[in-house]
């Protein structure tokens, strides 16, 4: 298995704060690899600058054997590097169908002129509506959707543009518990369609069901990563989560 | 080399003046994140109260300003409560300014129709005088206006820094959710701090009206004058008002001087664009 | 469609009804304002960009209508000048190009405040140019030789052509990929950059477009100013203002809301004029019915009609 993510000596303060510090680590195609670690630990922030939202203030970011560093997160998205927020950011006055045409990585120059949602939009959105159950809801507005279905929507449209890698950021917090086992499930069908998934989330049971390897985050940089049997035994992971 | 000299000592006494005007813009904002379009008109309404005061019971407008910016203040806050506390959150960015442009709108109208729309200017017996040092003119209201903006702007700060109500804008400014945890109360601070603008506008109306003539039209002068400097030196940012009032006082006052007056208004707006491209959040602002 | 065409068959048909003077008067300023709401609503109702510097554009068409016919001592066909009008629209937008590029590089705050600043330069270079625009002496060029009893008629229609130029700009945009992508601008602009949505190229377009078609409006209300315009009236901040105030009335980002909102408020504007003259208390007036809409129907007529039916 090669390393479909790597990450090589990232750094990023903001004013006197370093958020991550000379953090190194790997993701392997076909893994669905966990990112955990105590609040402030710096998680998001290296999902800022892995998918391009925020420039580092050193280190590089490889995806598929290619220096990234400091590209645009639409280029990396359109690369096949996606993310979703911890918010569950969707187009709130779109409707669900527009909402997963937005974001199905178009040539949009070359689309400019075709329809907002054309037939064969419609069509690429059906798999994935009936996959997340989301069919009944395809022509809604996106806000009036529940939070946790927006989670599902967020997930859904990100799938539109046939990513390598799908980030998500804590697709667990604030859903309730069938939504969360079904979260769980869309994660396992699509690693089985041959998606590489990089996860935060501080929902512990969730990450150890589903996650392997588990890379612990503590002051921004890993202090630890294996299987989850191996990172629970991990004296350093406790001390970390302890405060110690 | 003399008329470089001579604007560029202009366009510093002047620019302390547009200090002061601009630290009202930039509070506003950094409290509330509001950008209102009427200071410019509550400068001028504060040029016609000192006016009125002169006229009628010849108070010098300088020993004017306590009266006037109490009673702005409490329009300022009366002016916050009546239009801009109604807006919901997540459309107040938006429609404040919409709203801060009708309250301008307002506001010349009613001065417009208090005192008609001939030009005004307050005549003092000392509004003539001049002193020439080492060959350079420097009038004395100008010097007198300088110097009174530099006072009423390190009031300003000394409030804001050594205050109660002060600690608790500079919180707002910071993270207005933290701010919101340790207890401050933000949309009393935002009354206050609209208030606080306005009072701002009351004092530098004074030392205007004692500079220029005036009718209820002059404020579309200064909106985009203000705006300009508050964007120049970022948002939010007392200092930055004041290194971007320096910046276009001066670099104006350069160009009237020695290329010509007409093309002044262009400096600002190139400055403008120039400082967004490379540095989009302006000199002082932090990047959002 | 239907809806579309019986309202410009209608408004086509009005002018041979031989409506009186001020009547057509006030229609030709209705439309004008009509196309004028809706270019505005191509950038600010679309993308949430609230531009308040359009009339400065509106100025540029008026002058550089009245520069094209300065030197001329006289017009013989009255319908050659409005030939030039796709010139300005397509000049005025290469300028709007850079001007976006940098105004809205940032936040919509910074945007708003770069226009309205551009408005007031434009204006005070009205002002002051006078060897280019005559200054506060006004522009003068040729009278358009139409004939007093249809006089309005020329400038009506060509009115009516660009008003719905506008709104076919505006129809196609909605039903196209540009307007899901300018409508995931507006939604979050961050997410859909993220997204690989153009939303650079996509704002600077709509921006472009907009005060094109701004500037070919200012061209012909120059025209119909008979033979001079005046800074002070060329470059208007309360043009600015009724173009925002008519697309919030009738309803941000929607087809109809900016020429429902123009012939409400500008028949409103000039009843009012017509009745406190150009006095001070026309413009608290104004104030007040601004403020009003502004707290009372933020998201426009239109939209508040559509969530009371759903």
């Amino acid at each position: 298995m090669s390393d479909l993510l790597r990450v090589d000596g990232l750094r990023k303060s903001y004013g006197g704060v370093t958020a991550v510090d000379d953090c190194s680590l790997a993701v392997a195609e076909g893994t669905v690899t966990a990112l955990i670690g105590p609040n402030g630990s710096g998680k998001t922030t290296l999902f800022d600058l892995i998918t391009g939202y925020r420039k580092p203030d050193a280190g590089r970011v490889f995806f598929a054997g290619q220096d990234v560093t400091g590209r645009g997160p639409g280029r990396l998205y359109r690369a096949g590097l996606s993310r979703t927020f911890q918010q569950a950011r969707v187009f709130p006055q779109l409707t669900v169908v527009e909402n997963m045409v937005a974001a199905a990585g178009h040539r949009w120059w070359r689309q400019l002129a075709t329809p907002r949602v054309s037939a064969a939009d419609r069509a690429r959105t059906e798999a994935l509506l009936a996959e997340f159950d989301l069919t009944g809801d395809a022509d809604r507005i996106a806000a009036e959707l529940s939070y946790g279905r927006r989670k599902l929507l967020e997930f859904a449209a990100v799938l539109m543009s046939t990513p390598r890698l799908v980030l998500l950021d804590e697709p667990a917090a604030g859903v309730n518990p069938v939504l969360v086992e079904r979260m769980e499930q869309h994660v396992r069908s699509r690693h089985a369609a041959g998606v590489t998934f990089l996860i935060v989330e501080h929902d512990l049971s969730f990450v150890m069901r589903l996650c392997d390897p588990v890379i612990v985050l503590d002051a921004g940089r890993p202090i630890s990563q294996g299987d989850p049997s191996a990172v629970r035994a991990d004296p350093r992971v406790l001390d970390a989560y302890l405060g110690g | 080399m003399h008329a470089l000299v001579q604007g560029l000592i202009l366009g510093v006494l002047t620019g302390g003046v547009y200090a002061l005007m601009a630290s009202g813009q930039t509070l506003v904002f950094g409290i509330m994140k509001v950008v209102n379009l009427a200071q410019g008109a509550l400068v001028v309404l504060g040029a016609y109260l000192s006016y009125q005061l002169f006229v009628s019971y010849g108070i010098d407008p300088f020993l004017a300003i306590p009266v006037t910016a109490v009673v702005m203040f409490a329009l300022g806050v009366g002016v916050h409560l009546a239009v801009l506390r109604p807006l919901r959150r997540e459309d107040r960015a938006e429609l404040s300014l919409l709203v801060t442009f009708a309250v301008a709108l307002l506001i010349e109208g009613v001065i417009g129709v208090v005192w008609n729309t001939t030009r005004r200017s307050i005549n003092t017996s000392y509004a003539n005088d001049s002193w020439t040092v080492a060959g350079y003119q420097i009038t004395v209201v100008r010097f007198a206006a300088f110097a009174l903006s530099a006072a009423a702007l390190g009031l300003l700060i000394l409030l804001l820094h050594r205050t109660r109500f002060g600690r608790a804008v500079r919180a707002t400014v910071q993270n207005p959710e933290s701010a919101r945890l340790l207890g401050v109360r933000a949309e009393r601070v935002a009354a206050l701090g609209f208030g606080l603008g306005a009072a701002t506008a009351a004092a530098a109306g004074s030392v205007y009206g004692l500079l220029y003539p005036f009718n209820a039209g002059s404020h579309y002068d200064l909106i985009s004058l203000l705006l300009s400097i508050v964007v120049l030196g970022g948002l939010g940012s007392i200092g930055g008002a004041i290194a971007g009032a320096m910046i276009i006082s001066v670099s104006s006052a350069v160009v009237a001087s020695t290329i010509s007056p007409s093309w002044a208004p262009m400096t600002f707006f190139v400055l403008l664009l120039a400082v967004l491209l490379v540095r989009p959040q302006g000199l002082f602002g932090r990047p959002a | 469609m239907i809806r579309g065409a019986v309202f410009v068959v209608t408004l086509a048909v009005l002018p041979l009804l031989g409506l009186p003077h001020w009547v057509l008067n006030m229609l030709v300023f209705v439309l004008m304002f009509a196309a004028l709401a809706s270019a505005w609503n191509l950038v600010g109702g679309l993308t949430g960009y609230p531009s308040l510097g359009h009339a400065a554009f509106f100025g540029i068409g008026a002058y550089a209508f009245a520069l094209l016919l300065h030197r001329q001592t006289e017009i013989t066909d009255g319908w050659q000048p409005f030939a030039w009008l796709p010139a300005i629209g397509v000049g005025t937008a290469l300028i709007g190009v850079p001007i976006a590029a940098i105004a809205m590089r940032t936040r919509a705050d910074v945007f708003a405040i770069v226009t309205i600043t551009l408005l007031f330069v434009v204006q005070t270079l009205a002002f002051n140019l006078h060897g280019l625009t005559g200054g506060a002496q006004g522009l003068s060029f040729p009278v358009a030789p139409f004939p007093a009893d249809t006089f309005e008629r020329p400038f009506y229609y060509v009115l009516l052509g660009l008003l719905v130029l506008a709104m076919l700009l505006t129809f196609g945009t909605l039903r196209s990929k540009v307007g899901l992508a300018l409508a995931t601008v507006r939604g979050d602009e961050d997410k859909a950059r993220g997204l690989g949505i153009p939303v650079g190229g996509a704002k600077v377009l709509a921006f472009a477009v907009s005060v094109g078609l701004t500037a070919m409006v200012g061209a012909v209300w120059a025209y119909y100013q008979v033979g001079i315009i005046y800074p002070q009236f060329a470059v208007d901040p309360l043009v600015t203002i009724a173009m925002v105030l008519m697309v919030f009335l009738g309803g941000r980002g929607t087809l109809w809301g900016p020429v429902l909102g123009a012939f409400v408020l500008e028949t409103g504007q000039q009843y009012l004029a017509y009745e406190l003259g150009a006095s001070q208390f026309y413009l608290i007036a104004y104030a007040m019915i601004f403020l009003l809409i502004m707290l009372f129907l933020p998201r426009g007529v239109l939209p508040s009609l559509a969530g009371r039916l759903r």
